[in-house]
C-alpha cells in the first residue's frame, strides 16, 4: 500500500539568473562566421570522406582530425519533424519559448548527417518526411545559429501528391 | 571477466509528483533503509556507495555530498555517476564494475531525483543537457527529441495510434498492481488519444510523468551475498552504448550505427549467451519514456520484428502472464524520478528474479532484463539471472 504523504512542509524558493558563455571553438567559429555570408560550411574527413555539418575537428566515425572545409548548398531534405505545443521556459532567455513551432532534422545536400532546425511551415498537415527544403537567412546576421531564419519548403510536384491527414 | 556479482537487496521510496514531506537526504534514506532491510544488512556491511542524479533539476552541484547521511557513505568511498537519463542504469553498471573487480564485497548504488525542485520546468533542465551553439534553440527537451524519433517511426511503418495508446493502457494497469508506482489510475485508449498534444505525435498520455523518489540496490560478490536475505539475482551481462554528441548525428543522420539499443542488445546477448531473446528472457523492465518508444524498442531488443511492436503489444504478449511481460511495474511511463528511474528498472528486474513482485510478479522468472536510456539517445542493458 502506498503511504500517504504527510502534511505539507515548508519550501524555500530560488529564482537566480545564472548567465553562461559558451565557446564555439575554432571550427564552430568558422561555421558561424560563414553564416554571416549566407554560406553553410561543413567539414570533410580526409581518411573516410565523411561530411559533417556543423563542421568539427574530430571525425565522428573514425576519430581522425578533419582538416578540409566544404561549402554545402543551402538545400536539403527533411528526415523527421515535430510541432512543439508544450509550454516551457527557454533556458536561453528565461522566458516562455513561443509555441507552437515546427522543427525538423534536415539532411543538407552533400552532408552525411542531419541538422536540427526550425521550419517556416507551421501547418503540420503540410509537413512530411522527404520534403525538399531551402535555408532562409536573416536580413541582419550576427554570427549566430539564428542567422538562419528557418527552412522553407521548396515548391515541387511531390508535394501535391500529399493528402491531408489529421495530426492536430 | 570479473568476479560473479549478485544483487542482494533493493529499496524504493514512495513516489509522487511532489515529495514535500521530506528533504533530499531524508528521501534518499527511505530507499536506503528499505534496501538494507531487504538484504538483511546494515550500513556497516556496505563497503562503498555509488550515487547519482541529474543535477540540473535541483540546482545542486555536489550531489554526492548532499545525500551522504541518507546514503550512509560517510567515511567510505562514495562516487558520483551522472549520465542524464541513463544515470540509474549507469549506477548499476558502475556498482557492478566495482564489485566484479573484487576490491569490495558489497556496494550500494543509490539513484535519486527530486524533480519537483525544478519547479515545473523539467523540460528547461533537459534542454540544457544539449549543445548550446547549434541545437538548444530548437529543442523542447526529451519530449520533442522523442517526438522526432516517433515521427520517423510512425511514418515509416504507418503505426495505428491506437496501438501506441495500448502501451500506456498496459503500463497503467500494471502500475495499479505496484505499490511504488506514481501514476496508478487506469486509462483507456480513448483517454490517451483525447489527451493534449505536447509535440506531434506525442500526447500528454503517451509520455512519462515527472516524479520525486529514490532507489537503492545492493550488489555483492559471492562471499558478500552469503550473509544476506533472499535469493540473489546474478548479473549475467552489462552493456553501455553511448551515442554521438549532436542529435543531428543520431538516427537517420547517424554516421555509425543508427540505433544504440540494438547495439547494446547485441553486446548484452553475446555476453549472456542469448540467441533467442523472446524465448530466453522471461521479463523485461525497459526504460521506455513514451508509448512510441516502447513499441520501437520491443523491435530493437529482438522481441518482435521491425514494425511489429504495435501488433505485439496488441496481442497481449507484453502483459503480465504474456509471452514476455514488459514493465510489470508500470515502467517509466508511470514513475519517473529521473536519476533513480534506470536503477528502478534494475531493482524491478531483481525483484522479479527474487520472487518479491507481489501482485506484479510475472510467473517463472529465471532471466530478467533491465534497460536505461538517456542523453542523445544512448542505451544501457543489464541481464539478471537466478543462476550464477
Amino acid at each position: 500500500m502506498p503511504e500517504k504523504t504527510r502534511e505539507e512542509q515548508l519550501t524555500v524558493s530560488a529564482n537566480s539568473a545564472l548567465p553562461y558563455r559558451y565557446s564555439a571553438g575554432q571550427y564552430g567559429s568558422r561555421f558561424l562566421e560563414a553564416l554571416k555570408n549566407k554560406k553553410i560550411l561543413a567539414s570533410r574527413c580526409g581518411a573516410c570522406d565523411l561530411v559533417l555539418v556543423p563542421p568539427r575537428i574530430i571525425c565522428a566515425r573514425c576519430f581522425k582530425k578533419m582538416e578540409e572545409f566544404v561549402e554545402l548548398p543551402p538545400t536539403g531534405v527533411l528526415t523527421s519533424y515535430t510541432q512543439v505545443t508544450l509550454p516551457f521556459i527557454d533556458p536561453f532567455t528565461g522566458e516562455p519559448r513561443p509555441i507552437p513551432y515546427c522543427y525538423g532534422m534536415i539532411k543538407f545536400d552533400g552532408a552525411d548527417n542531419t541538422f536540427q532546425f526550425f521550419l517556416e511551415e507551421t501547418d503540420i498537415r503540410k509537413i512530411h518526411i522527404g520534403l525538399r527544403l531551402r535555408a532562409v537567412f536573416q536580413e541582419k546576421r550576427e554570427g549566430n545559429i539564428r542567422d538562419i531564419l528557418f527552412f522553407r519548403t521548396e515548391k515541387s510536384k511531390r508535394m501535391s501528391k500529399r493528402t491531408s491527414k489529421s495530426k492536430a | 571477466m570479473g568476479y560473479p556479482v549478485a544483487i542482494i537487496g533493493t529499496g524504493q521510496t514512495y513516489h509522487c509528483s511532489r515529495r514535500q514531506d521530506v528533504s533530499i537526504p531524508e528521501m534518499i534514506r527511505e530507499a536506503v533503509d528499505r534496501a538494507l532491510a531487504n538484504a538483511g544488512l546494515s550500513n556497516r556491511d556496505v563497503d562503498a556507495v555509488i550515487i547519482g542524479n541529474m543535477e540540473h533539476f535541483e540546482g545542486i552541484n555536489l550531489s554526492d555530498l548532499w545525500p551522504v547521511e541518507g546514503s550512509g557513505a560517510f567515511g567510505k568511498p562514495g562516487m558520483k555517476v551522472a549520465t542524464g537519463g541513463c544515470t540509474g542504469s549507469s549506477l548499476a553498471i558502475a556498482a557492478y564494475y566495482v564489485v566484479a573487480s573484487g576490491l569490495y564485497n558489497r556496494v550500494m548504488a543509490v539513484g535519486w531525483e527530486m524533480l519537483s525542485a525544478s519547479a515545473g520546468e523539467t523540460t528547461t533542465g533537459i534542454v540544457t543537457a544539449f549543445d548550446p551553439i547549434y541545437e538548444r534553440s530548437t529543442l523542447a527537451g526529451a519530449i520533442s527529441a522523442l517526438a522526432i524519433v516517433a515521427c520517423e517511426y510512425v511514418e515509416k511503418y504507418k503505426i495505428p495510434l491506437e496501438q501506441a495508446a495500448l502501451a500506456m493502457v498496459k503500463a497503467r494497469a500494471n502500475a495499479a498492481r505496484n505499490p511504488h508506482a506514481h501514476l496508478r489510475k487506469p486509462v483507456t485508449v480513448e483517454e490517451v488519444l483525447a489527451s493534449p498534444m505536447l509535440s506531434y505525435p506525442i500526447r500528454l498520455l503517451d509520455m512519462c510523468p515527472t516524479s520525486d523518489g529514490a532507489c537503492a540496490v545492493i550488489f555483492a560478490t559471492e562471499e558478500g551475498a552469503r550473509k544476506s536475505a533472499g535469493r540473489p539475482a546474478w548479473v549475467q551481462a552489462v552493456a553501455s552504448c553511448h551515442n554521438h554528441t549532436y542529435l543531428g548525428d543520431t538516427f537517420s543522420g547517424s554516421v555509425t550505427y543508427k540505433n544504440t539499443l540494438q547495439e547494446a542488445a547485441r553486446l548484452a546477448y553475446k555476453q549472456a549467451g542469448i540467441t533467442r531473446p523472446q524465448a530466453e528472457i522471461d521479463v523485461a523492465e525497459i526504460y521506455s519514456p513514451c508509448t512510441y518508444a516502447e513499441l520501437q524498442w520491443l523491435e530493437d531488443l529482438g522481441f518482435c520484428g521491425p514494425g511489429e511492436g504495435g501488433r505485439f503489444v496488441e496481442s497481449g504478449a507484453t502483459e503480465i502472464g504474456g509471452k514476455i511481460p514488459v514493465n510489470p511495474s508500470g515502467g517509466v511511463m508511470c514513475t519517473n524520478p529521473i536519476g533513480a528511474t534506470g536503477l528502478i528498472r534494475v531493482a524491478e528486474a531483481a525483484i522479479q528474479i527474487r520472487g518479491e513482485g507481489g501482485d506484479r510478479q510475472a510467473p517463472g522468472v529465471r532471466t530478467a532484463m533491465a534497460t536505461g536510456f538517456g542523453g542523445s539517445f544512448w542505451n544501457e542493458i543489464l541481464i539478471l539471472s537466478s543462476q550464477r
